[in-house]
């Protein structure tokens, strides 16, 4: 099936993209401040940010110099990428609760 | 399909070594040991969550206390093929009673062999939350609702 733009759940299936975007949804903040607290340089950041801006997952706003990136509250993106972690999670619960043998259902 | 489709769907699909009658029962008679527990909109744990299996009955969480949060309507009920639930939860996890506003999901089985399904599930329709997302926007400012988000999709990310 072909992707036709980033997709938010590949987007967050890369580690260090996922530690930004966790770091951004406790607050909005800037590139430095990101680069400060992760172990990879800032321009790294700033190509995943992108990416992330790219799915639909954060926006971005100006604040004096810098730019400010907080989680994107409108983004389907986002939305889907939520909802495909849950469903997925819930079906793995589901093929293991249909597969137990009757007498260990609770 | 259409990219407008591709874009307003999440799909998933398991395979599970059992017949479809079973297949069926279990997602709709042991939902709550499906729906991943820590999705709580309730100020409270959660003691347990009821589907109701049946054509416009529903589906909610009854927490410790006794008190429910409704989060889906049975919208078709047909065993052993196929069963549709509205989502009225809006993207910011708060519950949408503008039904305009939910999207839905239909489960469907399929019997591949007499002991073997496949669950193909499509939660469609995504873009009916946008609805006046643009004004909700302006007046959460990205703050409110998020903390709470954040701890589930933690929680769900850390799998």
């Amino acid at each position: 099936m072909a992707t036709y733009r980033t997709d938010g759940w590949i987007a967050l299936g890369d580690p260090t993209r996922r530690a930004i975007f966790e770091r951004i949804a406790e607050r909005p903040q800037a590139v430095g401040e990101l680069a400060r607290e992760l172990p990879v340089s800032r321009p790294a950041v700033s190509q995943h940010l992108r990416v992330l801006k790219e799915a639909g997952l954060v926006s971005d706003r100006p604040d004096g110099t810098r730019r400010i990136y907080q989680l994107d509250p409108a983004g389907l993106e986002s939305l889907r990428a939520q909802l495909d972690r849950f469903w997925t999670r819930a079906l793995a619960n589901y093929k293991a609760v249909a597969e137990q043998r009757p007498e260990e259902v609770s | 399909m259409t990219t407008q489709a591709q874009d307003t769907s999440v799909r998933t699909q398991t395979v599970v070594d059992v017949p479809i009658d079973r297949a069926f029962a279990v997602f709709t008679e042991q939902f709550d040991s499906i729906k991943p527990r820590e999705h709580n909109m309730l100020g409270v744990d959660i003691a347990e969550t009821v589907f109701e299996p049946r054509e416009g009955g529903r589906i909610y969480d009854r927490g410790v206390d006794g008190s429910e949060c409704h989060w889906a309507r049975v919208l078709a009920y047909e065993p052993p093929d196929r069963v549709v639930f509205s989502w009225d939860i809006s993207p910011r996890w708060q519950i949408e009673t503008d039904h305009a506003k939910t999207s839905e999901v239909e489960v469907r089985f399929i019997s591949e062999t007499p002991d073997r399904t496949r669950v193909e599930l499509e939660h469609r329709r995504l873009d009916r939350h946008g609805d006046g997302w643009e004004s909700e926007r302006d007046g959460v400012g990205g703050e409110g609702g998020w903390p709470l988000y954040l701890q589930r999709f933690s929680e769900l990310a850390k799998d």
